[in-house]
């Protein structure tokens, strides 16, 4: 039963995530990674890890994919026409996209024999468990990784104030402009 | 044994873990060499880093260690952070070319 559920969740994370590499609008490929995210958290939920099934909810699917479809919307890239590499290049792609996977492949191949040591515990995915970790083992990682969410919410709002201004000026430059060009059309007309 | 990851451990063995998330990393290395649009290069980037994800939670869950899951959780928090940065450098030098197109953004090359 497991067994059919991974098939289902792997053929569709593995077809979608082809479609977001060729799929030629921009939207589409964000619609395409959200079905993709969501397979992965399947895999989450049958690997019985509901902790970070929820997390991957919610900060992929909830919060990073809301990011990439309001920077789409801001910079208007819902058109087909955008720029496509060349066909040698998309070949070459192609080409060396199989080569790493034939890599990969024969690199984990030996793999199979590997004996795995499994643990005493079995159900480790719970929030009492992880969180325990969380606040015993990995204190110190946990307040960095939030320093450095910090740093990234500062760099951000940073990074995005400045263009603001320039398109304000912008703005204002462009009005002048009009006005100025007003005033040399007005009298000929 | 009715445990759920019992089951699943029964169930599916590790290799096709491996295998999936082999094919999803190697997706993503494809969509970044494959599109020019920056966009969608940090889409195939989070695949890759869920391609990572994936098997580093398969390999918990099977050796009954929390360790990996809580690296999971550090990974995503740090995907996170790069996302919000990556995407404002991204306005910004929409801001100043008009495009999305990497080919533009060549001024570092050698």
């Amino acid at each position: 039963m497991t067994l059919y559920v991974f098939y289902f969740l792997s053929f569709l994370a593995v077809l979608s995530a082809l479609m977001v590499v060729f799929s030629k609008n921009p939207v589409y490929s964000v619609l395409y990674l959200v079905i993709t995210f969501f397979c992965v958290g399947g895999h989450y939920l049958i690997l019985s890890a509901e902790f970070l099934f929820a997390v991957h909810i919610i900060v992929y699917a909830g919060a990073i994919m809301v990011l990439f479809l309001y920077v789409i919307m801001l910079l208007n890239l819902n058109q087909d026409t955008e720029p496509q590499k060349r066909t040698l290049y998309k070949f070459a792609a192609v080409i060396s996209g199989c080569l790493l996977m034939l890599v990969l492949v024969g690199a984990l191949k030996g793999a199979e024999s590997a004996q795995l040591v499994f643990g005493k515990q079995t159900h480790i995915g719970t929030v009492q468990i992880l969180g325990k970790m969380l606040f015993s083992e990995f204190l110190l990682p946990f307040e960095v990784v939030s320093l450095l969410l910090l740093a990234a919410m500062v760099g951000a709002v940073m990074l995005g104030k400045t263009p603001m201004e320039r398109l304000q000026n912008a703005e204002k430059s462009k009005e002048s402009d009009l006005k100025t060009r007003n005033l040399k059309t007005l009298p000929n007309e | 044994m009715n445990d759920p990851i019992t089951q699943t451990i029964q169930g599916v063995p590790l290799n096709y873990y491996l295998w999936l998330s082999t094919a999803l990393f190697v997706i993503g290395v494809l969509g970044v060499l494959y599109r020019r649009n920056a966009i969608i290069i940090f889409m195939c980037i989070e695949l890759m880093l869920n391609a990572v994800n994936l098997l580093m939670v398969a390999f918990s869950a099977y050796h009954g260690d929390g360790a990996g899951q809580v690296f999971v959780f550090f990974i995503m928090a740090v995907a996170a952070a790069e996302v919000a940065v990556g995407l404002a450098i991204l306005i910004i030098i929409y801001h100043n070319t008009r495009s999305t197109d990497i080919n533009v953004l060549n001024k570092l090359k050698w």
